[in-house]
C-alpha cells in the first residue's frame, strides 16, 4: 500500500504537489455533500417534523420505504415479492458461476423455471396464493419486473433476429431487417403508447390484455431489436474459417452455431449486450406515462403529498442510487463472462 | 457403402465460377478407396476449390461429384451424411479458440456421431499421443504453436473416424521449422490406408506418400502420374516449368 502510494500519487515533488492538491479539491468538494447526506441528516420517523432540517431528510424515504419497493401490492402479501426475488437470484446465480456454462441446458433451464416461478408467485391465484393484479404492482418491483422480463425475452430473440438478418434466405432475412429497423427507429415511448393507447382500438371488441403485458410486449420487442443489432456485431467478427471447420466436421447450422459460434461471438459482445440491458433497465421508467408506477414513478408520486412538499432533492437521490446500484452490480457482474479463457486472452488453466 | 469397389470420389465434369473467374474449368478426377494424392499447381490454378467441391464447402456450377457412391446434391441432409465420411485440415487450423484441444477433438464424435463422451474422450487420447502432443489435451489453443495447433486440428478430423482426408495446405501457415513435425504426422497417417487428397507445395511430401501426383492449372488437370514419373519425366511443357520454378532451391 504504501509502495503503491509513493509510485502512484509521489514519484516525485511536481507530481506530490499535483496529489495533495488534487486530494484537496476532492475533499473540498464532496465534505458538504457527505455532511448533507449523512452527517447531518435524519434518518428515521413517521413525518416531517421528525427532520431537523440541517441535512437530508431520509424519513421521507423510510416512512414510504415500503410503496417504493412494492407499490401497491397488498401489505400481508409483501412476503412473495421478497420469496420471488429470492427464487429469482438463487436461479440466476448460476449463470455467473465459473464453470457453469459447460452445461448451458441445465443453467438455462434453471434461470427460466426460476422465471416461471417468480411469475405464479406474484400473480398468485392458485397454490392457496390470493390473486394480486398487476395494477397493484409497483415500485421497485415493477421496475425489476420489466427488466428481467425485458431481458430474458430480448436475450434469445435478438440472437434469432441477428442470425435471421445473416441468413441466406432472402424473406426471412427481409423480414428480420424490416422488424430491427422499425422498432430501433421508433422512440420507447411511442412504443409505449401504441402498445397502451392503440393496440385496444386493433383487439376485437371486449378483449381486454393486461396493461403491464402490454408494455412487456412493447419493451421487450423494443430491446430485442438492439439485441439483435449487438450481436450480429460479434457474428461478423467470427472468422469464416470457424464456420467452414464446424460445417466439414458435420456440424448443421444449428449446432454450428450454438456450440462453436455464438459461445464465441456472445463473448466478443459482452460490453455491448451489458450496455443495452443496463439502456434497457433504465428505459423502464417511461412505464410511468402510460401509468405503470415503477420505483421512479412512486417516488414522483410521493413528492405530491402535501405532507411532504420539497423533498424532492431526497427522493430524486434516493432512486438515482437504487438505478445505480442495480446498473453498476450488472456491470460488475458481466466482467464475469469476459474473464473466462479460451478467447482473446491466453489460457489461465 | 464400404464395398471396394466403388470408388471414394469421382469428379466429372465439374465446373466452378467465382463471377467472372472460373476457378474449376471441367475436372475429371477419379480416386480409389485407400488412395493417396497430392494435388499441385501454381496459386489461383483451383487447387484448394477443389478439396472444398469434396466435402461441399464449396458448392459445384456444373458436373457431377459422388463421394463413397453418393451423388453431390446439395441437401443439408446429404452434405452432413458426406461430411462424416470426410475429414478436412485446413490451411489455417481453424480450431475453436473457446474449446480445449480435447474438447475441441471430442465436439464432433459427441454431438455429431452420438458416441458416448467417455469413448470419445479415450478415442481423442489416443489420437493425440499419435500426433506426438499427449500433453497439450487440456490447453487451450491460443497456447499452442502452429505446429502443434495443425498436428491437434488433424486428430479433430480424425476423431470422426473419417474414410477420406482432405488437407489444404497444411504446412502453408507455418513456421519452417515446424513443418517437418506436420508432415511427418501426414506421412504416418498415409501409411494407414486411409484416402487421402492433399493440397501441398511440398514436393517431399508427394514423393513420400502419393500413389499419384495431380498437377492443376487454370481450373484444368494438366497432368498426373505416380511421383517418380511425374519428377523425372513430366510431359507437359506447363508441368516442366512449375517444377523448375518450385525445384530451383
Amino acid at each position: 500500500m504504501t509502495g503503491w502510494l509513493r509510485v502512484r500519487l509521489f514519484p516525485g515533488p511536481v507530481n506530490g504537489v499535483v496529489s495533495v492538491l488534487l486530494l484537496a479539491a476532492i475533499v473540498w468538494a464532496m465534505a458538504p455533500v457527505v455532511d448533507w447526506a449523512f452527517i447531518s441528516a435524519d434518518w428515521f420517523g413517521t413525518t416531517r417534523a421528525d427532520c431537523s432540517g440541517a441535512g437530508a431528510c431520509w424519513v421521507f424515504v423510510t416512512a414510504r420505504i415500503g410503496q417504493f419497493l412494492y407499490g401497491f401490492y397488498p401489505e400481508t402479501e409483501r412476503w412473495r415479492v421478497d420469496v420471488a426475488a429470492l427464487c429469482l437470484a438463487l436461479g440466476l446465480a448460476p449463470l455467473f458461476m465459473a464453470r457453469a456454462m459447460r452445461g448451458p441446458g441445465l443453467v438455462f433451464g434453471l434461470a427460466f423455471g426460476a422465471l416461471v416461478l417468480c411469475g405464479m408467485l406474484l400473480i398468485g391465484g392458485a397454490f392457496g396464493l390470493p390473486y394480486v393484479p398487476t395494477r397493484r404492482w409497483g415500485g421497485l418491483m415493477l421496475t425489476l419486473v420489466v427488466a428481467v422480463v425485458g431481458i430474458a425475452a430480448s436475450f434469445p430473440l435478438g440472437i434469432l433476429l441477428a442470425l435471421g438478418r445473416r441468413s441466406r434466405l432472402p424473406v426471412l432475412r427481409g423480414l428480420c431487417v424490416a422488424f430491427i429497423e422499425l422498432w430501433r427507429g421508433v422512440p420507447l415511448i411511442t412504443v409505449l403508447f401504441m402498445a397502451s393507447v392503440m393496440l385496444p382500438l386493433f383487439l376485437p371488441g371486449g378483449a381486454e390484455m393486461d396493461k403491464l403485458l402490454r408494455a412487456l410486449i412493447g419493451v421487450s420487442l423494443f430491446a430485442a431489436a438492439y439485441m439483435a443489432e449487438v450481436v450480429r456485431g460479434g457474428l461478423q467478427a467470427i472468422p469464416v474459417g470457424q464456420y467452414e471447420a464446424a460445417s466439414a466436421l458435420g456440424l448443421g447450422y444449428w449446432r454450428s452455431h450454438a456450440l462453436v459460434i455464438l459461445p464465441q461471438a456472445l463473448r466478443h459482445v459482452v460490453p455491448g449486450i451489458v450496455n443495452t440491458i443496463i439502456g434497457l433497465f433504465k428505459d423502464t421508467t417511461l412505464v410511468l406515462v402510460i401509468g405503470l408506477f415503477d420505483l421512479l414513478g412512486m417516488v414522483q408520486a410521493a413528492l405530491t403529498d402535501p405532507n411532504w412538499l420539497g423533498y424532492s432533492l431526497e427522493g430524486y437521490v434516493f432512486a438515482g442510487v437504487m438505478f445505480w446500484a442495480f446498473c453498476f452490480s450488472m456491470s460488475r457482474l458481466s466482467l464475469r463472462f469476459e474473464r473466462r479463457p479460451g478467447v482473446g486472452q491466453e489460457d489461465t488453466a | 457403402m464400404s464395398d471396394a469397389s466403388i470408388p471414394a470420389i469421382v469428379m466429372e465434369g465439374v465446373i466452378r465460377r467465382f463471377g467472372a473467374f472460373t476457378a474449376l474449368d471441367g475436372v475429371d478426377l477419379t480416386v480409389a478407396q485407400g488412395e493417396r494424392i497430392v494435388v499441385c499447381g501454381p496459386s489461383g490454378s483451383g487447387k484448394s476449390t477443389l478439396v472444398r467441391c469434396i466435402n461441399g464447402l464449396e458448392r459445384h456450377d456444373e458436373g457431377t461429384i459422388a463421394v463413397n457412391g453418393v451423388q453431390l446434391d446439395g441437401l443439408p441432409r446429404t452434405m452432413q451424411r458426406i461430411r462424416r465420411d470426410v475429414g478436412m485440415v485446413f490451411q489455417q487450423f481453424n480450431l475453436f479458440p473457446h474449446m480445449t484441444v480435447l474438447e475441441n477433438l471430442c465436439l464432433a464424435p459427441v454431438k455429431v456421431a452420438g458416441v458416448p463422451s467417455a469413448e470419445a474422450e479415450s478415442r481423442a487420447r489416443t489420437l493425440l499421443a499419435r500426433v506426438r502432443i499427449p500433453e497439450q489435451a487440456d490447453k487451450y489453443p491460443s497456447s499452442l504453436s502452429g505446429g502443434q495447433q495443425q498436428r491437434v486440428a488433424i486428430a479433430r478430423a480424425l476423431c470422426m473416424e473419417p474414410r477420406i482426408m482432405l488437407f489444404d495446405e497444411p504446412t502453408s501457415a507455418l513456421d519452417p521449422e515446424m513443418i517437418g513435425e506436420v508432415l511427418d504426422v501426414i506421412v504416418e497417417l498415409a501409411g494407414d490406408g486411409m484416402t487421402m487428397i492433399c493440397v501441398t507445395h511440398e514436393m517431399g511430401l508427394a514423393r513420400a506418400m502419393a500413389d499419384r501426383v495431380v498437377f492443376l492449372d487454370a481450373g484444368r488437370i494438366v497432368e498426373q502420374a505416380p511421383p517418380e514419373r511425374f519428377f523425372s519425366a513430366p510431359e507437359s511443357e506447363r508441368t516442366r516449368q512449375f517444377l523448375a520454378r518450385i525445384l530451383r532451391h
